[in-house]
């Protein structure tokens, strides 16, 4: 396997301090290696988008990362702690490094700024001393990049339609060619043929450039066709990572099992489908135990009352999938 | 499709509610230079469209953003008047437009929204909001007891069950499922024969969807009803719908049972739908450059097919002419408008 860029270790997300605060996310482990597309699956409240913010340091208050470590592997450098990071150091290492493209970035574009204008802007902010010249060049060349023709930079952000909107957002985040870019819900908001068109171009772009992508969406059947690694997330755990195809083929956990039949199928017979009794979980008052038990149709006793530990699941030694579940109770969790 | 067939043959296919050359356009502000000139000019929303729900069917409207797919269903709950074109409701022209005729026809025909967080009064209780359409439909009975009976009714239908536990409860302290469910049971409160539902699951999580979806399958069983389920997820329209339409640009391109549409689309767009919707199970391989473009202005939709511009098989009859309805034999009303299948092509 190719070596890592990003490195989360133990990571929690609070909302809030102290008794009262509400534990987003809890425990996550995640590793994001060169180049490969990381998809991050989940429901509305399970914390996907806190871990991305957390990693990331853009948490806003009362959101607080209570412990953890975010290790980004430099080129031929030794690794640098994200969190650790004072100012300056975060100043020069966000967008350069680590671009995020937002959950409705079609909305994220300042209106009354041209397109060229914000693209410009932030090459500016990280080289000063780059001619104008040289950045409109640039920013010609990224419109290029992510198929708009180089007429529109003259553009305000109203006269480009919901597609073209959100391509500008991701050629942005390739302003400074990062080697990490964080996508939170990047094609929820479009239409999906024009969610197809912009897929395939990061597929496509990620093999020409190089970089890592992190993908958090609700919509797992669109992960299991794009990424090449799956992680589920419940209630601010992470409780199955695997290979995309061997998550689809064959997943461990009766969370990811019901959310990939929670999905209707295109193509094949035509089955009854139940998607998953109950509701997700308050993060105010979680259940004892794995956080799913109250929904999971193989429940046991021990699932009530033990948190299950992420794992290599003993039935499956040997491979590099991780489970948190009691169903897979964990041989040896020093992997 | 033996499913719909059976259905077909058990005779419960009474029509309730039928459009024909349903068309909206709305109406928009000259600016500058065009307040000299005559004529107003129009957002084309939805165009020449003919519609027939059935008692015990689901009906499928299926588009993306901006295909008039929710004016259609506005039109059908008479929320937007209609340009031209005409509805029946079993049998009867509609003709309305507020106080009393619009409150009988709103007692047979029901509507539920895609946001249940936006739908409900946030400062009102379960109770209030169900009381309200029982009351304004005269189903509240005339004791109290009547009206408890009937609010504990309304909640066990939808299954929020003991509904004691949620007739207090305000629309925050409930789950998005739950609130769906709220308001489908205050659509059931007037009784309806039609069911207009405007993505009734897209706002909800994914593992709760198919909770709501088969909750509306089984009120259809049980209650008759006749639904149209608009969505922008072909997938669930075949899992869900006897028959699907697919709109394109304020027009239905293509028609017919649910299964044929989706395993045999005719339409070239139904054909780039479907390639695009996300699918597991597709071969790598498989995965063809479907296409590029977008969806056409309504102000001033392209002439002919308004897919032209994006169809790979266009011809010059595309251009100019706009396609009728063709009938496919492959499938019961299985109709696509495509000059591809015009009497002419070959095939």
């Amino acid at each position: 396997m190719s070596d890592a860029v990003l490195e989360i270790r133990g990571l929690n997300v609070d909302y809030g301090l102290g008794a009262d605060a509400v534990h987003a996310v809890r425990d996550v482990n995640l590793t994001l290696h060169r180049g490969e597309v990381l998809g991050l699956a989940g429901e509305s409240g399970s914390g996907k988008s806190t871990l991305a913010y957390g990693m990331t340091r853009l948490l806003p208050p009362p959101g607080v990362v209570a412990s953890g470590e975010v290790l980004y592997h430099r080129d031929g450098g030794d690794p640098v702690d994200v969190l650790r990071m004072d100012h300056a150091q975060l100043r020069a290492f966000r967008w350069a490094e680590t671009a995020i493209v937002f959950q409705g970035a079609m909305n994220s574009l300042n209106p009354v700024h041209r397109v060229s204008t914000q693209l410009t802007d932030v090459i500016k902010a990280h080289d000063p001393r780059s001619t104008t010249a040289s950045r409109l060049a640039r920013a010609r060349e990224l419109l290029a990049l992510v198929g708009i023709a180089p007429d529109r930079l003259d553009s305000y952000p109203h006269q480009l339609s919901g597609g073209m909107r959100q391509r500008v957002m991701i050629g942005m985040a390739l302003a400074l060619e990062p080697r990490v870019v964080i996508m939170d819900e990047p094609t929820t908001a479009l239409d999906v043929v024009v969610q197809r068109q912009i897929l395939r171009q990061l597929v496509d772009l990620r093999e020409r450039l190089g970089f890592s992508v992190v993908f958090i969406t609700h919509d797992l059947s669109l992960l299991v066709e794009f990424s090449d690694r799956i992680a589920i997330m419940y209630g601010g755990r992470i409780v199955e990572e695997a290979a995309a195809a061997d998550l689809y083929r064959d997943p461990l956990h009766p969370y990811s099992d019901g959310l990939l039949h929670s999905f209707p199928a295109l193509r094949g017979p035509r089955r009854e489908l139940t998607g998953i009794p109950g509701a997700p979980p308050d993060l105010r008052s979680m259940p004892s135990g794995c956080s799913f038990h109250p929904r999971c149709p193989r429940a046991m006793e021990r699932c009530g009352v033990e948190v299950p530990v992420l794992g290599v699941p003993g039935d499956r030694r040997g491979s590099d999938r991780t489970v948190a579940c009691w169903l897979h109770p964990v041989q040896d969790n020093r992997f | 499709m033996t499913h719909s067939t059976a259905a077909a043959a058990s005779g419960t296919t009474e029509v309730v509610l039928e459009a024909s050359g349903l068309t909206k356009h709305f109406p928009i502000r000259k600016r500058g230079r065009e307040l000299l000139s005559r004529g107003t000019r129009g957002v084309h929303a939805v165009d020449d469209v003919d519609l027939v729900l059935r008692r015990g069917r689901v009906t499928a409207l299926v588009g993306e953003s901006g295909s008039g797919k929710s004016t259609v269903a506005r039109l059908l709950a008479q929320l937007h008047p209609q340009t031209s074109g005409t509805l029946r409701l079993g049998g009867e022209e509609v003709v309305v437009k507020r106080g009393r005729a619009f409150r009988a026809y709103s007692k047979r025909v029901q509507m539920i929204f895609q946001d249940p967080f936006a739908s409900l009064n946030p400062v009102h209780t379960v109770r209030y909001h169900l009381t309200r359409a029982l009351k304004i439909h005269g189903r509240a009975g005339k004791t109290a007891q009547d009206l408890e009976q009937a609010l504990t009714d309304l909640l066990t239908r939808v299954q929020l069950s003991p509904p004691e536990r949620y007739l207090d409860k305000f629309p925050h302290e409930l789950s998005g499922g739950q609130r769906q469910r709220v308001a489908i049971a205050r659509a059931l409160g007037a009784d309806p024969e039609v069911l207009l539902a405007d993505e009734p699951v897209s706002m909800l999580d994914v593992s709760i969807r198919l909770g709501v979806l088969n909750l509306l399958r089984d009120l259809k069983d049980r209650l008759l009803l006749a639904i149209l389920y608009i969505t922008h997820d072909i997938a669930s329209a075949r899992y869900f719908a006897d028959e699907t339409f697919v709109m394109y640009a304020g027009r239905v391109v293509e028609g017919g049972d649910s299964e044929t549409v989706t395993q045999h689309p005719a339409h070239p767009y139904t054909q780039l739908l479907i390639d695009s919707a996300p699918d597991p199970d597709r071969p790598a391989a498989e995965d063809k450059d479907g296409g590029s473009g977008e969806p056409p202005s309504l102000i001033d939709p392209p002439r002919g097919c308004r897919f032209n511009p994006r169809c790979p098989f266009a011809m010059d009859i595309c251009r100019t002419e706009v396609p009728p309805p063709f009938p496919l034999d492959d499938g019961p009303g299985h109709f696509a408008a495509c000059w591809l299948y015009g009497e002419g092509a070959a095939g």
